[in-house]
């Protein structure tokens, strides 16, 4: 399972031998027969980058044979790593008017990188309709209103616990601060992706709002410092934790909500609750780079993705919690648990980690290893 | 004519080892070493510059106290690796050669183990569920079963493991090839063999012992994933703290800062041990 979630957040992606060298190849026959371009980039797939891995192969198997059918528009899926190396790639290759990918799933802080750069093409409010039943937060704006990226797939990170350990389910973040749980929890060990600090400002502190300024991150860490003691396992590696919450070696701690579930209808004796405060919903958004030649196709692509019936089957077949609210989808109760929750979500807050980068990993570090 | 053949093999000869030197350490160092001057770029990854803002970073009480530990910690598994090792490695050595060979192999195999295994090896060895408190308390020593990772006692463990195969095959030579009428004249003028060993055996081998020590020191140093896995976040070492800057949060120029300095510093440890060990050689 573990595999899972390294695709989702850290498997690095490569454009396959095999996918090389039949472009190479093309390439070639173009030259050798001298086809005018133009013709050729009629003829050219719409290249959509996910992150390699469980995500692409997810998406190759259960969403691209279906949109070509529906759209008549062909997919040339990519493999892209995820972090900085991807948004670093975009950059370099738009300067010389190239896309790698036209269409791009990127995590928030990358996407708002690639925003502040205007990396991003602007898109067409008219060409997306579907887009108006997503929320606020998955419809990202340049300053002038144009949206420049798509909400593509979210996922929870939740309060899991042992079954066997705890017989009755917590309810509350406030179970890391019981100083009952000395020594039992697991949580992740960055700042960037165990988004602990806005678990902690939405649980004590009435909201994230705290987390705008300098003063606030301090407070809240502050407060945060006091689970510490009841931290055994600070874990960068997600198959680690799972094992151990499994075997009841770390009874409870933060996990991805679908992969406890999956581990739990395999009779594992694991639970993931949803607490008062909500779980904190991450997710990838869609952008289209600004040297794509096929914003037209691109923007059929996002449409397509952002309707409810895409949304459930990627519920279904891959995991992820829809982006569209829950009354636009046919998902049973138990599908609809099985990846969501209707409690209000913690929102991460991407800007934070944007904006003061390096100062926060310095006080992190400083906070769990000091 | 075969002498002028013989000094062009001559002059080749040494030339070898001193371009892979150059191929396989240098250039890398030298990449490493300009990197860490350069600029950080938080949107990207790094600019060409000559700035000390990296070093500037480092210098601070949090990674001193972590460069301290991260020493400390791999002196201590040293220094445990050839305290059981040397007179494991004499014991082996002593024995009949059938059966040195399978418990040379054997060390052989362990080798082939990775720090990762290791690591999750130890920590179930040493967990609540499945380690060997649950044997302790079948036998009656302890009233529940514990759990003894993570903690620094683990941490040392583990790297003791990971040093100790080096520690015996570094030693091997040295005590096999050890004249055994050395130990025979010194039990014959009345030493009992506990004296003889630490009197005559360890003297002769002072050298080799140092050796081990500095091999499994530097080593040791280098684990980033047994630190992470068996120890708490106090016991993270510099090399943990690199990967986190290398590969979680693209900071490069930190990164190489950071080892950078790791490398001058355990290099100049390195070099104060031989000098004392030189200046106690001429003394005596």
């Amino acid at each position: 399972m573990s595999e899972h979630k390294n695709g989702r957040t850290r498997a690095p992606g490569k454009v396959s031998r095999r996918r090389f060298m039949t472009a190479t190849a093309a390439a070639a026959g173009v030259a050798a027969v001298g086809l005018p371009a133009v013709h050729l980039r009629a003829a050219d797939p719409l290249k959509v980058g996910t992150y390699g891995g469980y995500f692409k192969d997810s998406f190759d198997k259960h969403i691209y044979p279906d949109f070509t059918k529906a759209t008549g528009i062909a997919v040339e899926s990519i493999g892209e790593p995820t972090g900085e190396a991807w948004l670093v790639q975009l950059q370099t290759a738009a300067r010389a008017g190239q896309a790698p990918a036209d269409v791009s799933m990127m995590a928030q802080v990358t996407r708002i990188k690639g925003q502040n750069a205007k990396l991003w093409a602007p898109l067409d409010e008219a060409k997306l309709p579907n887009t108006k039943r997503l929320p606020e937060h998955f419809v990202h704006r340049y300053a002038d209103g144009s949206i420049c990226g798509v909400g593509a797939v979210s996922w929870y990170i939740t309060l899991v616990s042992n079954t066997k350990t705890y017989p009755k389910a917590p309810t509350s973040w406030k179970e890391l601060w019981n100083s009952a749980n000395k020594d039992r929890l697991g949580l992740l060990a960055l700042v960037s992706n165990s988004f602990l600090l806005e678990v902690t400002a939405a649980t004590w502190f009435g909201g994230t709002k705290i987390l705008d300024t300098e003063e606030g991150i301090l407070k809240v860490m502050q407060k945060l410092a006091e689970v510490k003691p009841n931290v055994r396992l600070w874990y960068r590696d997600e198959g680690q934790f799972q094992q151990a919450l499994e075997s009841g070696e770390i009874p409870m701690g933060q996990y991805y909500h679908d992969v406890t579930g999956l581990a739990a209808s395999k009779g594992q004796p694991v639970r993931s609750t949803f607490p008062a405060e909500g779980g904190v919903l991450d997710s990838g958004s869609w952008c289209v780079s600004k040297a794509s030649k096929q914003i037209e196709q691109a923007q059929v692509f996002i449409d397509y993705m952002s309707q409810p019936s895409t949304q459930a089957v990627l519920s279904r077949k891959v995991g992820t919690a829809p982006t569209v609210p829950r009354k636009h989808l046919d998902l049973t109760a138990e599908e609809f648990a099985a990846v969501a929750s209707d409690i209000p979500a913690i929102i991460p807050r991407y800007d934070m980690y944007e904006k003061r980068s390096d100062w926060l990993n310095q006080k992190w570090s400083e906070l769990i290893a000091g | 004519m075969t002498g002028a053949r013989m000094t062009l093999r001559d002059g080749l000869l040494p030339a070898f080892p001193a371009l892979a030197l150059v191929i396989f350490f240098l250039i890398p160092f030298g990449i490493m070493l300009t990197v860490s001057f350069f600029h950080r770029v938080p949107e990207a990854f790094y600019e060409p510059a000559f700035e000390f803002a990296n070093y500037a970073r480092f210098f601070s009480p949090f990674f001193g106290k972590i460069l301290v530990f991260s020493m400390f910690v791999s002196a201590c598994a040293a220094v445990l690796a050839v305290v059981i090792g040397f007179p494991f490695t004499y014991f082996l050595s002593q024995m009949p050669r059938r059966q040195q060979i399978p418990l040379i192999v054997f060390l052989l195999a362990v080798l082939s183990l990775s720090e990762v295994i290791i690591g999750f090896a130890w920590s179930t060895l040493l967990s609540r569920t499945a380690g060997v408190s649950n044997l302790l308390v079948w036998v009656g020593l302890m009233e529940r079963p514990e759990a003894f990772t993570p903690s620094f006692t683990a941490l040392l463990l583990g790297l003791c493991y990971l040093g100790f195969p080096y520690t015996v095959l570094v030693m091997y030579p040295s005590l096999s090839r050890l004249d055994p009428e050395l130990p025979e004249a010194a039990r014959m003028l009345g030493a009992s063999p506990m004296r003889s060993f630490f009197t005559v055996i360890v003297p002769c081998l002072r050298n080799t012992i140092v050796g081990t020590l500095i091999l499994v020191f530097v080593f040791t140093l280098g684990a980033y994933l047994l630190p992470q896995v068996l120890g708490r976040p106090q016991h993270w070492t510099l090399s943990v703290h690199i990967t986190d800057q290398a590969i979680f949060q693209s900071n490069l120029p930190f990164a190489a800062a950071m080892a950078i300095f790791f490398l001058l510093v355990s290099l100049a440890l390195v070099g104060l041990t031989l000098l004392v060990g030189k200046d106690t050689e001429t003394a005596a």
